[in-house]
């Protein structure tokens, strides 16, 4: 649908199959089948409900932090702070009850740290607007990590797990059978996706997204959506901090490192380009469960961790050079 | 008249970036001179310094380039861990090598790590921090790949490698030789961005890339020659590294990047591309050096190390910022009168 501008035009669509199958997240489902039916071929335990939820359980932690940065790209921001909040907000929370407070102390230390180094990102990203957000948070990244430094040296807090229901969040299951880890992402995971395409402030987002300056005219406070998506990012890294905490029972100051990668590369394979404006929250939540089960299953078959940093690297590179190719090809067909 | 112009002269020393971070850089040494008792100016110390952070100038040159293109690398550590790898990989199963052989290996390893970053970034349209981060993590697990998971120890390289970053032969008897390396490059990359026209196409891809393009300047071609250039420098560090420490870990070049940007930064470097000079990059990694080296001798933990960094990259880049805004507030200001 080409104007006489040449610019395109999109509109409603209609409906139709070859539409349906050629989106991007329709791929992702089908790569999603091939990961399942490799794990399936990998290990005969996996294709049962404890398999499966063994398997979610191993990467659903991190996936927490996924769900901000959907915000995040979608806005045209960046934000590769979020390993070193988790580090920071973990750390917090260990130094917290070993000092003697309840865990449930402890637990909102870890939330308040999150959200407190969120703030501290939004205000220098919005008051400093000059500043391309990749090297703020470039600098925050390394000032929580050394902040972890700092408290922890190179002991490690631990004794987490004595307490039953921490060690619960990530191990224990609903009835035995849901972890209450998977509820709780759900949970969020739903929340999220409505903020995203179904309220004023997804739209905002998106409208900032795709053209900051035209949303700011048409009255839309552009800073302040920034700050309180940096305030969301740094909050949930601090809830991803908690999982992570309960799941290892000891924190130290390599916690976390490189989990930005992660959280962006999930983002960005499920459609949510980094220039803002573009993608969905349903391919980012695909995007999630394949990527983790893709290392799930690399990781029964003893795949080294090595092998996997080179695949996750190279997985990130290619997913967002695809769709960059894509455009070329299609810009060369309306020429 | 002559009043004024002595006027123009004093302000525009005083205004200019580098003589205010000279001025950092030395109330930074006496201040840690005096609290550290009279150690950090012992000859013993500087050539210490100048030593162990020989590798943090080398990369900051490079890092420079690409940051005055508009680019960011933070994949510096990962590349020099796989150049300074495969280096001493070949050199342990190969004694006879010459010295200047296994420098040609890391170096070439490193340009082609520069050519992969620079071809995904400026032909691929990948964002310079995202490419950089997927190839950070795949070229650390490539390092560790490559040796097997096992570090190259002291006793497989042979003397005269260990001792190149020990001795002085290169500078007389008189200069470390990786600092004579360091010198050489600055004063060649100094030439080069200074008066040849490849040296001005980078500041103009950087100050206005469409500009650049319709003048005809092949903007992606001068960004990947800058990773590319950046790659060798990592590379030329790499061996740099093992020779100094002696040894090639998996691990190694942790948190490089950090450093270099920080080197950048203070020196003037603008993130938005096309600003900052060799010689203002130059003060910034002595900057980082000082403190590096300064802090454990004033009884300073290691641990704090990491946080006073990012600190420091933090209040440079909104510094940058606030310079800049009073800059344009003044030049509108003039406008009006």
């Amino acid at each position: 649908m080409a104007g006489k501008s040449g610019r395109e035009i999109i509109a409603e669509q209609p409906f139709s199959w070859k539409h349906l199958l050629l989106r991007w997240e329709s791929m992702l489902i089908l790569l999603l089948v091939v990961v399942n039916i490799m794990n399936i071929a990998i290990s005969d335990k996996y294709w049962s409900v404890t398999g499966l939820f063994r398997a979610t359980n191993s990467f659903l932690n991190i996936a927490f932090m996924v769900l901000p940065m959907c915000f995040v790209l979608v806005l045209g921001d960046i934000d590769i702070s979020v390993g070193s909040i988790l580090a920071f907000s973990a750390t917090m929370l260990g130094v917290t009850y070993n000092a003697g407070a309840p865990m449930i102390v402890a637990v909102l230390v870890a939330l308040l740290t999150g959200t407190v180094c969120g703030c501290i990102n939004g205000v220098i990203a919005t008051q400093f607007t000059e500043l391309n957000p990749m090297i703020i948070t470039f600098g925050t990244q390394v000032v929580y990590r050394g902040l972890c430094e700092i408290i922890l040296g190179d002991q490690s807090t631990g004794g987490l797990n004595n307490v039953m229901w921490f060690s619960n969040l990530y191990w224990g299951k609903f009835g035995g059978v849901v972890p209450y880890m998977f509820i709780v992402f759900v949970l969020c995971a739903i929340v999220f996706g409505i903020v995203q395409h179904k309220t004023t402030f997804g739209r905002r987002m998106y409208a900032i997204g795709a053209n900051r300056e035209a949303a700011r005219y048409s009255g839309i406070n552009v800073q302040g959506t920034r700050f309180v998506v940096y305030v969301i990012t740094g909050l949930f890294a601090g809830v991803a901090a908690i999982f992570t905490a309960a799941s290892m029972g000891s924190i130290n100051n390599a916690v976390g490192k490189g989990t930005e990668m992660d959280a962006i590369g999930i983002c960005v394979l499920g459609g949510i380009l980094t220039d803002g404006g573009k993608g969905n929250f349903i391919g980012a939540m695909i995007s999630v469960f394949l990527l983790g089960l893709l290392e799930y299953g690399l990781g029964l078959v003893n795949v080294s961790s090595n092998v996997m940093l080179v695949i996750k690297g190279a997985l990130l590179v290619i997913s967002v050079m695809i769709p960059n190719l894509k455009i070329n090809v299609k810009k060369k067909k309306i020429a | 008249m002559k009043n004024m112009e002595n006027k123009s002269i004093l302000k525009k020393i005083t205004g200019s970036r580098e003589v205010i971070l000279l001025l950092i850089v030395a109330v930074l040494a006496i201040f840690i001179e005096i609290k550290s008792g009279g150690v950090f100016f012992q000859l013993d110390n500087l050539n210490g310094m100048f030593k162990n952070y020989a590798v943090d100038f080398v990369i900051a040159i490079g890092m420079m380039l690409v940051m005055l293109t508009g680019g960011i690398d933070i994949s510096v550590g990962s590349t020099l861990a796989l150049s300074g790898m495969c280096a001493s990989l070949i050199f342990r199963d190969h004694q006879g090598l010459p010295i200047i052989a296994v420098f040609a290996i890391a170096v070439a390893v490193g340009l082609c790590c520069g050519l992969l970053i620079g071809t995904v970034i400026s032909y691929g349209k990948v964002p310079p921090i995202i490419a950089t981060m997927g190839c950070m993590n795949a070229f650390r697990g490539a390092t560790y790949l490559v040796a097997h998971n096992e570090w190259v120890a002291a006793m497989d390289f042979t003397e005269s490698y260990k001792n190149f970053a020990q001795k002085s032969y290169l500078g007389f008897g008189i200069v470390n030789n990786l600092l004579v390396i360091v010198i050489i490059l600055y004063v060649i990359f100094y030439c080069i961005l200074k008066w040849t026209p490849a040296g001005r196409k980078i500041y103009a891809v950087g100050s206005n890339a469409e500009a650049a393009a319709v003048s005809g300047i092949n903007v992606r071609k001068v960004k990947t020659i800058c990773y590319v250039i950046l790659g060798g420098l990592t590379g030329l560090a790499g061996g740099m590294f093992t020779s100094l420490y002696a040894s090639a870990q998996g691990n190694m070049g942790e948190g490089l990047e950090m450093d270099c940007i920080a080197a950048c930064v203070v020196g003037g470097v603008s993130m938005t591309g096309g600003k900052g000079n060799i010689v203002g990059v130059f003060l910034g990694a002595l900057v980082i050096a000082i403190i590096g080296k300064g802090l454990p001798l004033i009884g300073v933990s290691q641990f704090w190390q990491k946080a006073i960094k990012g600190v420091i990259i933090l209040v440079f880049v909104i510094l940058n910022v606030l310079v800049q805004r009073s800059v344009d507030k003044a030049a509108l200001k003039r406008r009006e009168i």
